[in-house]
């Protein structure tokens, strides 16, 4: 066991090395990098000269795009960040940790809140599907899955904004905080209720995006596993259907459900890109893209950093999880 | 044999008359068996599902009270979406209180699906109970109509009054929890007022009947920690911890190897003397049914083609196809170079001909064989077979058979 993970974090490790030479060597390589966005107004009107531009660029460290020099430049990045100095965002002005750690915890909250929500109506939807097998019920849940996976979140969200908010007018369109109104300063609960209010329609869209797919997996589970013999040893006994189905069944369909579901843990700290950009929530995926869009390479290294190391450590859960739920299955 | 005669083996096995294995359904058809499959479906869940149904609906009487189960023209079918699947067609037998009962047939024939049917166990909504009934003579006294009993007073006779043991000990167990639990677990749900503990002492004494070494180890362990053979003395160990009436032991010992099934055979035989039950044994072993069995039942594409006593069916079979099957079991004595089988396939059952269904493999057909199906012939009060060529109490004239096909 402790064997087995001391081998998964060294491989890890060789991961995240390969990971983060990857991308340092891919946001080198993009055409224009962060200077050149920020300079190129000015360089067209005539306030700054190419030789200030490349001044710039040797004062970021960007002047240098040959292999070599790429490599050089790496390996700095890569010696402070071991020793947890990710450097200085160009964009933000401030250290890349701070920023993430400020931003993360939004994103959680959202991330969070849906994947308990996709877990309480998902699974219970899914057993019961597989339960009245092909029947009404079954048929109506499983196209409204589907259709649910298949809409791109951006789409989705639009739809929802238009409904609610600007048809409707019931839920705020945009942002986090209502700016039209003036709290007093120490209203720290209705700061809260406003913010809670803001976050309604994010949520539901990733709710909605995620329920189908872990719905339609409960459901092929659970239907592989009530057809099998011990289901039907169960039923022999005399044991009624309830206990046959949540207790006999289930307990079976758990393996793969916490499997995936533990594994997906560290991922919410993630961020969703692209429903936060659409709601303009100031959350880390909203951060990372508009800090992707500028070729801020500090910023762009260190989230995807945390994102691979979030991904490993997924992994790892799940590994771990796997062993727990499943008597039969030993780490080594 | 002559190097001529085996090569015309050869192409009379290659060659099928009268089946026709590949069936077209056209859109149309298909909607319409769907069509019609769910409404007779409905129709068979809407009877089932009902409650609070008063006793005397499902009350009967024994035809003799010295059996513990008696099957009565039972009719169990599968509503497919290529058509309606005939597994059990008319089934007609006796269990007797204590006796051993075997059931023998080829893969397919309805064996597992008369058992299931007994349980109320047919994978359900597809398959159902369409016609006939199944009378259990319960210990207290009174005789069920297993067909028409609700689902909810079934769940107190499974496991409790008739319990089964299957095919396949190694995927039989629920892998994720452990012996001890799946075993206390029976106890607790049908002995009134069973404490954890008791359920325990009782799990443990039952593991010890069947023979397990260490009852305390194996209690607590899972079921992928044993052996197939342990499994299954496990799952005879569970099936008897509410010395039920009735066995079923579905193909016990068919996967598992050949001293081990000795060893289960011979504890189930032991069990069933400690608890005075009766054995419903199915197989297509003959081996197993010679070694076991008091009575034995052949069947063959859902329906019964001969019923016996054991030695009636071993010295003197009447079936053309229970002859077939005597002579296809390897023996020691004889030196043949090759083992005997029965040509040809069972017809597709969707479609099943009007007539005899044994008639395009038999080699002792005659035409009367290809117009209706036989009628049971009873040769002793145990003794009777479905065969035409039985009809004058044994075989007709069959030299002139062949040519008429």
């Amino acid at each position: 066991m402790w064997n087995y993970l001391l081998k998964r974090v060294a491989l890890a490790l060789v991961i995240l090395f390969g990971v983060s030479a990857l991308i340092y060597l891919l946001s080198m390589l993009m055409p224009a990098d962060y200077i050149d966005n920020q300079t190129a107004a000015a360089v067209q009107m005539g306030a700054m000269t190419l030789e200030d531009v490349q001044r710039l660029k040797e004062l970021y460290g960007l002047a240098d795009k040959s292999l070599p020099g790429i490599a050089k430049s790496y390996l700095s990045w890569l010696t402070s960040a071991l020793s947890g100095d990710l450097g200085y965002s160009f964009l933000y002005g401030r250290p890349v940790s701070d920023v993430l750690s400020q931003y993360i915890w939004i994103s959680f909250m959202i991330a969070f809140i849906s994947y308990l929500l996709e877990i309480a109506i998902g699974i219970p939807m899914g057993i019961k599907a597989s339960v009245n097998q092909y029947s009404a019920y079954d048929y109506t849940v499983s196209v409204f899955a589907m259709m649910g996976t298949a809409l791109p979140s951006f789409f989705l969200s639009a739809l929802l904004m238009n409904v609610f908010a600007i048809r409707l007018g019931i839920l705020p369109l945009q942002g986090l905080t209502t700016a039209t109104k003036v709290f007093p300063p120490n209203a720290h609960f209705q700061i809260l209720l406003d913010k809670a209010w803001h976050l309604v329609l994010p949520i539901t869209v990733l709710t909605l995006l995620g329920v189908g797919g872990l719905m339609k997996f409960t459901r092929t589970n659970m239907l592989e596993v009530l057809n099998s013999d011990y289901i039907r040893t169960a039923r022999a006994k005399g044991l009624s259907e309830n206990v046959v189905t949540y207790k006999h069944a289930f307990r079976n369909t758990l393996i793969p459900l916490v499997t995936s579901l533990s594994g997906m843990l560290p991922g919410l700290f993630g961020g969703a890109m692209i429903t936060e950009t659409v709601f303009a929530i100031p959350g880390i995926g909203y951060m990372a893209l508009r800090a992707t869009q500028q070729g801020d390479i500090p910023f762009i290294m260190g989230y995807n950093m945390f994102l691979a190391i979030l991904t490993v450590l997924g992994m790892l859960i799940s590994d771990i999880m796997y062993m727990v739920v499943d008597p039969r299955v030993k780490l080594s | 044999m002559g190097l001529l005669d085996k090569w015309k083996n050869i192409k009379e096995t290659e060659v099928e008359p009268g089946i026709d294995h590949t069936m077209y359904l056209t859109l149309k058809e298909e909607r319409r068996i769907s069509r019609e499959n769910s409404r007779i479906i409905k129709q068979f869940e809407r009877e089932k599902n009902r409650k609070n149904v008063p006793e005397e609906e499902y009350l009967t009487q024994m035809r003799d009270p010295n059996n513990v189960v008696e099957f009565d023209n039972l009719h169990t079918y599968f509503f497919t979406d290529v058509g309606t699947v005939k597994s059990v067609n008319g089934v007609t037998f006796d269990i007797p209180q204590g006796k051993v009962v075997g059931v023998v047939g080829e893969s397919g024939c309805g064996k597992s699906v008369t058992s299931l049917s007994l349980m109320q166990l047919v994978q359900a909504p597809q398959g159902q109970i369409v016609a006939g009934s199944i009378r259990y003579q319960s210990r207290d006294g009174k005789c069920y109509e297993i067909t028409k009993m609700p689902k909810d007073r079934m769940l107190k006779v499974r496991g409790k009054e008739i319990a089964m043991i299957f095919q396949e000990p190694m995927t039989s167990l629920n892998p994720v929890f452990k012996i001890g639990e799946q075993m206390d677990e029976v106890v607790l749900l049908h002995e009134e007022g069973a404490t954890p503990k008791a359920a325990r002492e009782r799990s443990l004494e039952m593991l010890n009947l069947v023979g397990i070494a260490d009852p305390q180890k194996v209690y607590n362990n899972y079921p992928h920690e044993l052996s197939g053979g342990m499994r299954q003395r496990v799952m005879i160990a569970m099936a008897l911890s509410c010395t039920p009436r009735l066995i079923i032991a579905d193909e016990p010992t068919t996967a598992l190897d050949v001293t081990i099934q000795a060893q289960i055979l011979e504890l189930l035989r032991d069990v069933k003397n400690k608890i005075n039950g009766s054995i419903m044994l199915i197989t297509h072993d003959l081996g197993v049914i010679a070694e076991m069995a008091d009575y034995v039942v052949v069947m063959y594409a859902g329906r019964i083609i001969e019923k016996g006593t054991v030695r009636e069916i071993f010295h003197n079979p009447k079936h053309p196809y229970t002859i077939g099957l005597m002579r296809s079991k390897p023996s020691g004595k004889t030196k043949d170079n090759r083992l005997y089988s029965i040509k040809g396939q069972v017809p597709n059952p969707i479609n099943m001909p009007n007539h005899c269904y044994f008639y395009n493999r038999c080699d002792r057909a005659i035409g009367i064989c290809a117009e209706e199906y036989p009628e049971m012939i009873q040769f002793t009060d145990t003794h009777s077979a479905a065969c035409h060529l039985c009809r004058n109490g044994g075989f007709m004239d069959t030299n002139s058979t062949k040519e008429q096909r």
